[in-house]
């Protein structure tokens, strides 16, 4: 049989951002793999050495529209060590907060990716619905979607009030009994365990052989977490459990991510029961004397590490930032050999490659009138009601018509 | 600190000259400079004996007087120990960390593509991560290196 070379990519309708795969194909399967890499390269880390350490938290921050505390909270581990600050416990708490509520979103956001690559379609629709309730409450305590800016150097800027985690422990209730449909779903429904077992392999050996980190990792079996390993914030005074599977394949990744989301919710609520008193942040100096430190964070996607060379001024010699996907990137060329063409895009998604959601405001342009009218969500959401009842289908007596968000 | 103190111990002990060598700023962190002749020794010794089994990633600098690399490989302890090389800045070749880490090929890769070091032993390949009409001999990382903001940025089909 001959064989044929394609290319998937930069640009492709399955990859949810650029890059590039050249897959040499012999029949259906995949014979071998190569991955091309840099189509989003911004510069960030030559662009950190001429700003302050301050705005670097805001640049970073901006690396990923998902992780992003992620990323801001390692950098400002980083620079911490350096200054040699001790930041409040209850600082502590509250990063630890967030960045849970971001694993959530995140878990939540994957889960829809995954049900959209293997075309279940209700199981994109439901999660995404169900990941605006963490959303919310991220708006809530942060003021935003993504790009939370909580984290400054010596603590974080925002406080949680007590009517905030009452309306968080609300939230947790909610996205704690939709998850656990969720899990019914994807360890009984019949649909995922066949698309998704025995796709995209990757041996405990392998994993650990060629890197990977994260839910990838934890779902070959290895109990690798840096929350555990190397616990940073306040998960060394937590109580929760490293979620792994033995299955090795997408289907295993789904199972570690939904476990994750329920191990999530406990460290949300034990953080807002056990958080301490007190001031939220401690004020440091512009300069940061000259040092190094790295730092370790377990984003949703896996280990991410920052390294930090001080120079003794206000700019930092060096930031380097290693995020989890390019770990997980030669992993991702092995686990698509030998596999078929038709598989490539649910295991590329199963390793949560990033990407960027934003803004929900929308602005709706009449084609007839020329007039724009700008809609909130709420109101997104009367107005295709109305537009529906006007043209014979009406919900607004039904369950989705009533109930208001 | 003790886990961290005896690894050094152990490491001074199969390679006499780092004795006394290496620094321990935190808990779990782990600092210490490796000549460039017995560097590969001591990598795969840590990774096969002491069970440094993950590369966390490489990071490369542009030092005053010579280019830096760190090598941050975590055990199952959560340690991590940042091995320190360093290269001449005429013409830099470091070895390919490759056997014994089979995941490294994009960090050594993006040393190469933005430091202008050559990594031995490195397979053929795209760069990464600048693009493949970055001109040659333009190595970001490097401190002398500044972004000429005049300059436009040419499509495939040679127009802007």
């Amino acid at each position: 049989m001959g064989k044929i070379e394609i290319p998937l990519g930069p640009q492709h309708p399955a990859l949810e951002e650029p890059e590039s795969f050249n897959l040499l194909l012999q029949g259906e399967r995949v014979a071998a793999a190569t991955v091309a890499l840099g189509y989003n390269h911004r510069g960030m880390e030559k662009a950190c050495e001429s700003r302050t350490y301050i705005q670097n938290i805001y640049l970073l921050e901006r690396i990923c529209g998902i992780c992003s505390h992620s990323h801001s909270t390692c950098y400002v581990q980083t620079v911490e060590q350096i200054a040699g600050v001790r930041v409040p416990e209850r600082a502590l708490y509250i990063r630890t907060l967030i960045g849970e509520l971001e694993r959530i979103h995140s878990h939540l956001l994957w889960l829809g990716i995954a049900g959209h690559e293997i075309g279940f379609m209700t199981l994109f629709m439901c999660s995404w619905k169900d990941r605006e309730v963490v959303m919310d409450i991220l708006e809530m305590l942060t003021g935003n979607r993504v790009n939370y800016g909580m984290n400054t150097i010596g603590g974080v800027r925002r406080d949680i009030t007590p009517e905030q985690a009452e309306e968080v422990l609300k939230a947790l209730d909610v996205l704690e009994e939709r998850t656990k449909y969720y899990t019914k779903v994807a360890t009984e429904e019949v649909t995922i365990i066949s698309r998704l077992s025995g796709v995209g392999k990757l041996s405990n050996e392998d994993g650990l052989r060629l890197g990977a980190v994260g839910p990838v990792l934890r779902a070959s079996g290895v109990a690798r977490d840096v929350r555990k390993d190397d616990p940073y914030a306040a998960y060394a005074n937590l109580d929760f459990k490293v979620a792994t599977d033995e299955h090795a394949d997408v289907f295993g990744r789904t199972v570690v991510r939904v476990l994750e989301l329920m191990e999530s919710y406990k460290i949300c609520r034990q953080v807002l029961k056990e958080m301490p008193d007190g001031s939220i942040s401690v004020k440091v100096p512009g300069k940061v004397p000259a040092g190094e430190a790295m730092s370790r964070y377990e984003a949703p996607r896996g280990e991410d590490l920052h390294y930090v060379k001080a120079n003794g001024t206000d700019m930092p010699e060096r930031v380097k930032v290693r995020a989890p996907t390019l770990a997980n990137l030669a992993a991702i060329t092995h686990m698509i050999e030998g596999g078929y063409l038709a598989d490539v895009p649910i295991v590329i998604a199963a390793i949560d490659p990033c990407f960027s959601c934003t803004d929900r405001m929308v602005k709706v342009t009449d084609l007839k009138t020329g007039g724009e009218k700008k809609f909130d969500w709420d109101g997104l959401r009367r107005y295709s009601i109305d537009f529906y009842a006007k043209r014979g289908v009406d919900f607004r007596n039904t369950s989705i018509g009533k109930e208001e968000r | 600190m003790e886990k961290e103190a005896s690894i050094l111990q152990e490491i001074a002990k199969r390679f006499i000259s780092l004795e006394g060598a290496g620094l321990i700023p935190a808990e779990r962190r782990i600092y210490l400079e490796v000549p460039q002749e017995i560097f590969m020794d001591v990598i795969k010794f840590a990774a096969k004996e002491l069970g440094f089994k993950h590369l966390c990633t490489i990071t490369g600098m542009d030092s005053a007087s010579c280019f830096e690399f760190i090598y941050h490989i975590s055990n199952d302890d959560g340690i991590v120990l940042n091995l320190e090389l360093k290269a001449q800045k005429e013409n830099p070749v470091i070895s390919s960390v490759l056997p014994v880490y089979n995941g490294a090929v994009f960090y050594e890769r993006e040393l190469e593509g933005m430091l202008g070091v050559k990594v031995s032993g490195l397979p053929e390949g795209r760069q990464y991560p600048l693009p493949d009409n970055w001109p040659a001999g333009q190595f970001p990382l490097r401190k002398d290196w500044k972004p000429d903001k005049t300059a436009k940025e040419e499509g495939p089909d040679g127009k802007n």
